[in-house]
């Protein structure tokens, strides 16, 4: 993966930098010990690392602010971070950024159950967003597996999905509002507790930014009435193609699951060895969770099954219980911890038609023979979002560069059938070379100047989501350092 | 104004029509909406017409902007799907004829009564194809339902009213037609009742698909009406669990019967109520809690309250401005019909300059319905 050559003026002003910021931040706000910012080296893409210059954690919007007029004026760059769970390299430094956390940031502003909203500071956990509202019989819905530790900065950032957004949607369809702080450290109030906007909707193309048009402080959510109840079944077929016609003919009927996960054979074998869920050895699972009371969750079980039975499943199973629910769901919840006890694996994020699941699936396998690496594939199949786990051996000179084209290639195969590179884990570095092979020159020029507008500058996360040689013209023009 | 008209028949021409034009431009779907743009060459998307793409087994349709939304809505129905978002169809109350087109339903973000649960338009758009100002066709998005590949042009184009590209091309997430619907309805209550209503209905876990109260309604009494859909079973308990939970606020009938209450919900999503009333046609989107206050400081002859008080029609004499009482709301108000006001609500400084920037970037030479969103 190539970096950007660090901006030689910058490194070489590093003191008077972080003078600057000391400046005006309170004592603390600002880390710059090598020993100290190496913590902030990397986010969980773990493969890449580098320390940034140095790292500021601020305790207000207010001192966000300040911090980013310095930067602004120092022509500095600035890598926005949440919690440092992104798996794209979305909040990576370089070695010439400060890292602008907003960890700090995490108190509750605001709840209000009658209009179904709560305001939050962005450094707070997903999880916990859930949490304040709970006592109340709510919930905010975007509930990626990283739930606990990710923040809703980076969920913003990123538009995250979790496992319910089949029904309820990704964090673009749950934000009502931000806070933004702009790379000349004005704050704007964008969107709020109303629904929609009434000029252009700047809220919509500020989630899924990854850092790089602003930096969001508080955001305010839409929080749900929580389900009575939710259930599973667990269906397992002999053919790929037949666990695809059965999940199309289940949203054909009318029926609308929280959740249809799908997983192929090697990574059923994984999980069974490592967890012992008790899952049938054959070649594709469903999962399928449904909600409501009791009866409507039997009703809709009833349903499914029928379906299902259309389809001469190998195995079919409606949960009764709370228990035999988490039997359903252990398997596929363990299924990255399975893989990772098999070796190194680099978990990709493309979304396919759900239609070309066969042909994807059949790629893959030649794929991976060709390239002689295991890979397990765990599917988000009702809406076409896959996670292929490509193993490898990290130890093993040249297995994580083979590991890597292998991955390329997949996601090309994701671009070529009608999908894109990525559902939910974002471009960051990891994506960025690929763009051109889902947009055109225009279709990146009109992103780009998105970009222009927000951060005419170009500091904000600058060596990120566009090709180095794309982008290369407008990072360069950022001033002093030319 | 010109007499001309241009009618681009593909995505190139159009492209090339934009990219040759050196005069503004007021683009143009059904024509239903009366946006038209004075002194400026009308850019029709009629040739544009086509579903290039279904698949209901994905929930995914892709169609031409210029393709009229009861084409697209008869294609769904014969596979017992529809528009999640539920788009007004507001030619009657804006007294206009002709057939609105899917790429204007985009343009304007058009969402009707199941916007409070499902949500809006722009939630459903999967991916556009556009001409932007100077003529160059950008894609974003793609008709895959899970895609944060690149920036969220799609919003941005959603709601943009034309005045960052010409959409050329929608690609939408659809969903089932429930089996059933049932409503429950209120008599009399106040507008604030109305509100605590529907917002108790809203935060149950029975899944309400639709709120909205008229001070006056059919019958010229306050009628507050809350909408359950699925299948017939859970529909049924639904409207029983509710009917308790709402029994405080006064008596509560059920109608189950479908030819009622598709008709009663098409009154809400299509304003009717409001259809031949003379005066200022506004579209009011606030903080639920905050619409009774409100309408109460305007003092409209009658107010529709949808998305469960989160949004208010009302019409209103040119002499008043609803903008005046909503000192301290979040929210804004936007002028569907009638003279005296700019259409869309002022912008806050901040937000003003980002929006101003972003529409010189997209249509550097300012053609593109100029002047429509200020
Ligand atoms: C085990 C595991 C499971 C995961 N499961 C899922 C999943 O199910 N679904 C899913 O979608 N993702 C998943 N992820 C990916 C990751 O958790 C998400 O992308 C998450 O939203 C990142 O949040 P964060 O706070 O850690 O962000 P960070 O990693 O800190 O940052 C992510 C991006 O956000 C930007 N950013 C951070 N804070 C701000 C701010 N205040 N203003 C502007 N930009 C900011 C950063 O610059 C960076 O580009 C998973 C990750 C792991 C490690």
């Amino acid at each position: 993966m190539e970096l950007p050559t660090p901006d030689s003026f910058v490194l070489s002003r590093k003191s008077e930098i972080v003078a600057t910021l000391q400046a005006v931040l309170p004592q603390g706000c600002v880390i710059d010990a090598p020993e100290e910012a190496r913590a902030y080296e990397c986010d969980a893409l773990t493969a890449y690392r580098c320390p940034p210059l140095a790292v500021v954690l601020p305790e207000t919007t207010e001192q966000v602010a300040a911090a980013l007029k310095v930067c602004h004026q120092m022509n500095v760059p600035v890598v926005p971070r949440g919690a440092g769970t992104s798996l794209a390299g979305g909040s990576m430094p370089t070695s010439d950024s400060v890292v602008l956390g907003v960890a700090r940031l995490t108190d509750v502003l605001e709840t209000d159950y009658p209009n179904r909203f709560i305001r939050v500071q962005t450094g707070r956990t997903n999880l916990s967003v859930s949490g304040a509202v709970e006592e109340n019989g709510f919930f905010y819905a975007p509930d990626p597996s990283s739930q606990l530790a990710c923040a809703i900065s980076g969920n913003i950032a990123m538009n995250s999905g979790g496992a319910h957004c089949l029904k309820y949607g990704v964090t673009t369809n749950n934000l009502l509002g931000v806070t933004l702080v702009t790379m000349e450290g004005e704050i704007v109030e964008i969107g709020g507790a109303h629904m929609d906007a009434s000029g252009l909707d700047l809220l919509g193309v500020i989630c899924g930014s990854e850092g790089q048009l602003g930096v969001v402080t508080e955001a305010t959510l839409r929080i749900l009435p929580k389900p009575e109840g939710a259930r599973p079944a667990l269906i397992g077929f002999d053919d790929n193609a037949v666990a695809g016609a059965c999940v199309s003919d289940i949203i054909k009927a009318g029926i609308l699951p929280v959740a249809i996960e799908f997983m192929d054979r090697p990574c059923i074998r994984a999980t069974e060895a490592f967890a012992g869920a008790g899952y049938p050895d054959c070649e594709a699972l469903l999962i399928i969770e449904v909600e409501g009371s009791d009866a409507e969750i039997d009703a809709q079980l009833a349903r499914i099954s029928e379906i299902a039975r259309k389809h001469n499943p190998v195995e079919l199973r409606e949960s009764r219980s709370a228990d035999e629910s988490a039997k359903i769901w252990l398997g596929r919840k363990s299924a990255f911890g399975a893989m990772g006890q098999i070796n190194d694996y680099m978990c990709l994020d493309g979304t396919i038609p759900v239609s070309e699941l066969p042909y994807v699936l059949q790629r893959i396998g030649e794929l991976s023979k060709n390239y002689g690496l295991g890979v397990g594939n765990v599917f988000h199949a009702g809406d076409g979002n896959m996670h292929p786990l490509i193993l490898f051996d990290a130890n093993k000179p040249g297995d994580l560069e083979k590991c890597e084209a292998f991955g390329a290639d997949i996601l090309k195969l994701c671009v070529e059938v009608g999908g894109c590179l990525t559902g939910e884990h974002g471009v960051g570095i990891e994506k960025r070379d690929l763009m051109s092979h889902q947009y055109t020159p225009e279709d990146l020029e009109a992103q780009m100047k998105v970009k222009d507008v927000f951060d005419p500058k170009w500091l904000l996360n600058p060596a990120k989501v566009f090709p180095l040689d794309t982008s290369e013209s407008r990072r360069g023009a950022q001033g002093a350092a030319v | 104004m010109t007499s001309d008209i241009l009618s681009p028949q593909s995505e190139a021409e159009l492209a090339e029509a934009v990219a040759a034009a050196n005069a503004p431009l007021s683009i143009q779907g059904g024509g239903t909406q009366g946006m038209e743009i004075a002194n400026a060459t009308r850019l029709s998307t009629a040739g544009l017409n086509g579903v290039t793409l279904y698949e209901p087994g994905a929930l995914t349709l892709v169609a031409k902007a210029g393709t009229p939304v009861a084409d697209i809505s008869d294609m769904l129905a014969k596979k017992n799907q529809r528009l999640a978002f539920d788009p007004r169809d507001l030619r009657g109350v804006l007294g206009t004829k002709g057939a609105p087109t899917i790429g204007a339903v985009a343009a304007m973000n058009n969402s009707g009564p199941a916007r409070v649960t499902a949500g809006a338009c722009r939630d459903f758009m999967l991916g556009v194809r556009f001409v932007d100002g100077s003529g160059d066709i950008v894609s974003n998005g793609g008709r895959v339902m899970k895609n944060v590949t690149g920036y969220d042009l799609v919003k941005l184009m959603s709601g943009s009213h034309g005045t960052l590209g010409v959409l050329t091309e929608v690609s939408l997430k659809v969903l089932p037609t429930p089996e059933m619907a049932g409503v429950l309805l209120l008599n009399g209550l106040s507008d604030a009742d109305a509100v605590a209503a529907m917002s108790a209905a809203l935060g149950s876990p029975y899944e309400v698909t639709g709120a909205a109260h008229a001070q006056s309604g059919v019958d010229a009494h306050p009628v507050t009406m809350i909408r359950i859909e699925g299948f017939e079973e859970s529909v049924t308990y639904r409207l029983a669990q509710l009917k308790e939970l709402l029994g405080h606020f006064g008596d509560v009938a059920i109608a189950t019967d479908p030819a009622r209450t598709k008709a009663g919900w098409a009154w809400v999503r299509d304003c009717t109520v409001f259809e031949g009333k003379e005066g200022n046609l506004w579209r009011v989107s606030v903080k639920p809690s905050d619409a009774p206050g409100m309408v109460a400081k305007v003092a409209p002859e009658n107010a529709l309250f949808d998305w469960g008080g989160g949004l208010v029609w009302m019409v209103l004499p040119e002499s008043v401005d609803p903008r005046a009482q909503m000192e301290g709301l979040q929210g804004h108000a936007t002028l569907m019909r009638g003279e005296g006001h700019v259409r869309f609500h002022p912008e806050a400084p901040g937000v003003a300059k980002l929006t101003q920037s972003l529409r010189k970037k997209f249509d550097p030479r300012g053609i593109l319905n100029p002047g429509l969103m200020g």
